[in-house]
């Protein structure tokens, strides 16, 4: 029955230019979303609301899962649209809709006219009155209520008339290329492709970086990373994912440095390597899952001196999260099962039995001294070599 | 250069294969159960298939049943016979280093009401003919046993179980899954004293999705799907031509100068063995003569996980398969290797390496080389 969604967005952050700005992009991300989508569909902006047509035959739960996946969207309200044929004829419409999709309920309404074509014999509170009336008659079993209802009927009359009553959540947040690029260190594990989507919430387009330490992690990881990175680009858009091969990188620092320091030295330099591929590719910022005190590498103080290799901002959107409130936020965008496949990541493979968890900075660059001769070369070929994979 | 020593996980079709299910896919498609002349041309292949395998296995051609493969094939032969001489008891006898295709099939009758005996098996990978002869009881309906175990190449007495069994009661059924043994042994059932066994095409060059059942005749098993009664109802489902086609053309090639391929298989046993103990700290599971099997080896290389080996193998174009899969989030140990005692520092690192007869002299060799090589740098670098 519906040909049509009106898209809800939040107002608040579109005042002045940039609601064009943001406009524009949302048309743009929903039209991506439903290239997806079997059927053909018209995206429009129209006095300050953006539209979706749909011009073919179409799965109505699909194009909803794709429009929940844009960023932007608040709401997404199946409308029925009809031309304006006289009241008569809208009243009709309208009555014909409550018995499709209410049909035998007892419940409460009210109906809400916007009249935006001035020029319409009848007042907004008049229609909505008449309306309420021809409802009643046609369902006994509904009530009004005009402070507290259980379904509120939008009637907007326009140049053409929409008619609709619900509003299916979408996602909220800006939508993409609203807001720069940052580059997100994807592990494979739960945590970063969460972090991911919820900066990609704010309107920030993705790209991300995974180290490959082959013998030592498989093919079939790499193609793990690339499973995930797929699953968050159904929200973020195409992300472009570089495999960066650090395994010459770690064995050295097995070599040189103490092995209670190893993941955390190790961790310095990939946050190097991200660094300057993030600076190549144009990036604002870099994007981790990390969590306080969920492992080693993530006590204040490890973070601490991590982050002391970047010049770049750093976003943890995840810094407070509890481990469950990160699972239910990964079940929701569906990737956790992908997450917990069972393949060893670069970060595991040589962890001393008791790493250090409250690292010194001094010790550790001191550490890192013992790296000089050969370092930057093998940094250099790992950024040199990196593969990009573009994941959609 | 890509060299494959995973022929116990699968093998490479034989060319003639290939050619003979392109040959029944483009040009004799037809349905067997077709009235039509189509049909009849294709149940021509399914005729000559079965009497390929049945000459093969001197037996009857009635007793053969195509299946999708070994883990149907087992299902079937398991959960038929329990199903159908449950009257007779409830109690089933198997080894505790079976592959999963039959241990969680019997973990399944356990929860249908079975009871379920594992026999322990020794060192060698080997099962003890006094625990089998302790476990079975008047309620005994079958013993299933595999007749060479996957992972590290033991083979079982089958024919001493199978005069135990009957000794104790001529009425109990004997299941042997020979996956692995079917190809690289002369199977007679009727002579060795099985009632039901198990193979699959794609262990011997043949097709994947394809298995053979042999079942006795006197053997009373019921089937565990239903549908259009094929195969005397046995195996309901439209014939899958092109792997029963398949199947049967490899067991004639694999059968065709049979001595030859298994001696010379138990060369190249021996010369990857000799080879692969000259590293220090390195240890063959299992026997590795003539009492074991011609394809198998089991290596443990302690201080390297098994994975690693394998990918740094790969990365060489040598494939291998892990004996037991641990990543660091998934302790999944096997089976097998538990039973046989393995040391702990050998159950995550341990290597299959399986032959087939296209594997050369060549081949071993550049293997062995890889593993001297990567052996000694690997187990430099480790976890902890």
């Amino acid at each position: 029955m519906f040909k049509m969604f009106l898209i809800k967005y939040a107002e608040i952050a579109i005042k002045g230019k940039n609601r064009y700005l943001f406009e524009d992009a949302l048309v743009e991300q929903i039209r991506h979303a439903l290239k997806q989508v079997e059927g053909s569909f018209e995206v429009t902006k129209e006095s300050g609301r953006v539209y979706v047509s749909c011009l073919s035959e179409y799965d109505f739960d699909e194009v909803v899962e794709a429009l929940k996946r844009v960023f932007g969207i608040v709401g997404i309200c199946p409308v029925v649209h009809i031309e304006d044929k006289g009241f008569e004829n809208l009243a009709d419409e309208v009555v014909r809709y409550m018995g499709q999709m209410y049909p035998g309920q007892k419940k409460s309404f009210k109906v809400m006219t916007r009249r935006i074509k001035k020029t319409y014999p009848m007042e907004s509170m008049e229609v909505s009155a008449e309306l309420g009336g021809r409802i009643l008659d046609a369902f006994p079993e509904l009530s009004v209520d005009v402070h507290e209802p259980q379904i509120v009927l939008h009637v907007e009359i326009r140049k053409t008339i929409y008619i609709y009553s619900e509003t299916i959540p979408g996602p909220g947040g800006m939508p993409i290329g609203t807001n720069g690029k940052a580059m997100l260190l994807l592990s494979g594990g739960i945590d970063s492709p969460v972090a991911g989507y919820m900066i990609a919430k704010r309107g920030v387009k993705i790209d991300a970086v995974y180290f490959h330490a082959p013998p030592y992690t498989s093919e079939r990881a790499k193609q793990k990373v690339v499973d995930l990175a797929k699953l968050v680009a159904r929200y973020s858009g195409p992300i472009h994912l570089k495999v960066v091969n650090f395994t010459d990188i770690q064995l050295y620092i097995y070599d040189k440095c103490p092995h209670d320091e190893l993941t955390i030295i190790m961790r310095r330099y990939m946050m190097r390597i991200a660094q300057s591929l993030a600076k190549e590719e144009g990036c604002l910022g870099l994007i981790t899952g990390e969590s306080i005190g969920q492992v080693a590498s993530q006590t204040m103080q490890s973070l601490a001196v991590t982050n002391e290799v970047c010049t770049m901002p750093v976003y943890r959107p995840l810094i407070g999260f509890d481990k469950q409130e990160i699972v239910t936020i990964a079940e929701k965008i569906d990737t956790y099962e992908t997450s917990i496949l069972p393949f060893e990541d670069c970060c595991t493979i040589f962890v001393a039995k008791h790493p250090v968890t409250k690292p010194n900075l001094k010790s550790i660059q001191r550490s890192e001294t013992k790296l000089t001769e050969n370092i930057d070369a093998l940094v250099q070929t790992a950024i040199e070599t990196a593969e990009t994979i573009v994941c959609e | 250069m890509e060299i494959y020593l995973d022929n116990s996980a699968t093998t490479r079709c034989f060319d003639q294969v290939a050619e003979v299910v392109k040959r029944t896919m483009l040009k004799d498609y037809g349905n067997p159960s077709s009235m039509h002349r189509k049909g009849m041309e294709a149940e021509q292949y399914l005729r000559e298939a079965r009497s390929v395998i049945a000459g093969n296995l001197k037996v009857q051609e009635k007793e053969i049943f195509f299946t999708s493969g070994g883990t149907e094939s087992d299902n079937l032969a398991i959960i038929g016979a329990a199903r159908a001489n449950q009257r007779a008891g409830k109690h089933l006898i198997t080894t505790r280093i079976e592959h999963p295709a039959v241990l969680n099939t019997m973990k399944y009758l356990e929860e249908e009401g079975f009871t379920v005996t594992y026999l322990p098996v020794d060192r060698d990978g080997i099962v003890q003919l006094s625990e089998l002869e302790a476990a079975l009881t008047e309620e005994t309906i079958l013993v299933s046993v595999m007749y060479v175990n996957n992972e590290i190449g033991s083979v079982q007495p089958i024919e001493e179980i199978s005069r135990i069994v009957k000794a104790h009661n001529p009425k109990t059924l004997l299941h042997v899954d020979a996956v692995q043994a079917y190809g690289k042994y002369r199977i007679h059932p009727k002579r060795q004293g099985i009632d039901l066994l198990a193979f699959s095409g794609h262990k011997i060059h043949g097709p994947k999705g394809i298995g053979v059942l042999y079942v006795n005749e006197k053997a009373r098993i019921l089937p565990i799907n239903y549908g259009g009664g094929q195969q005397k109802g046995m195996r309901s489902g439209t014939d899958n031509v092109p792997g029963i086609a398949g199947i049967a053309q490899a067991v004639k090639e694999i059968y065709t100068d049979f001595d030859t391929h298994v001696d010379r298989l138990y060369e190249l046993k021996a010369a990857f063995v000799g080879g692969v103990t000259k590293l220090e700290h390195v240890w063959v599971n299992g026997r590795t003569g003539r009492d074991s099997a011609p394809h198998v080896v089991s290596v443990s290389f302690p201080g390297i996980r098994s994975e690693v080996l394998l990918h740094a193998l790969e990365d060489k174009g040598i494939y291998v398969s892990a004996g037991s899969a641990c990543a660091s989030n998934k302790p999944a140990v096997s089976e097998t290797l538990k039973a046989i005692g393995l040391p702990k520092e050998g159950l995550d690192s341990t290597l299959r390496f399986s032959f087939s007869v296209f594997t050369t002299e060549e081949e071993i060799d550049a293997c062995l080389q890889a593993l001297y090589e990567l052996v000694p740098m690997l187990r430099r670098y480790r976890r902890g």
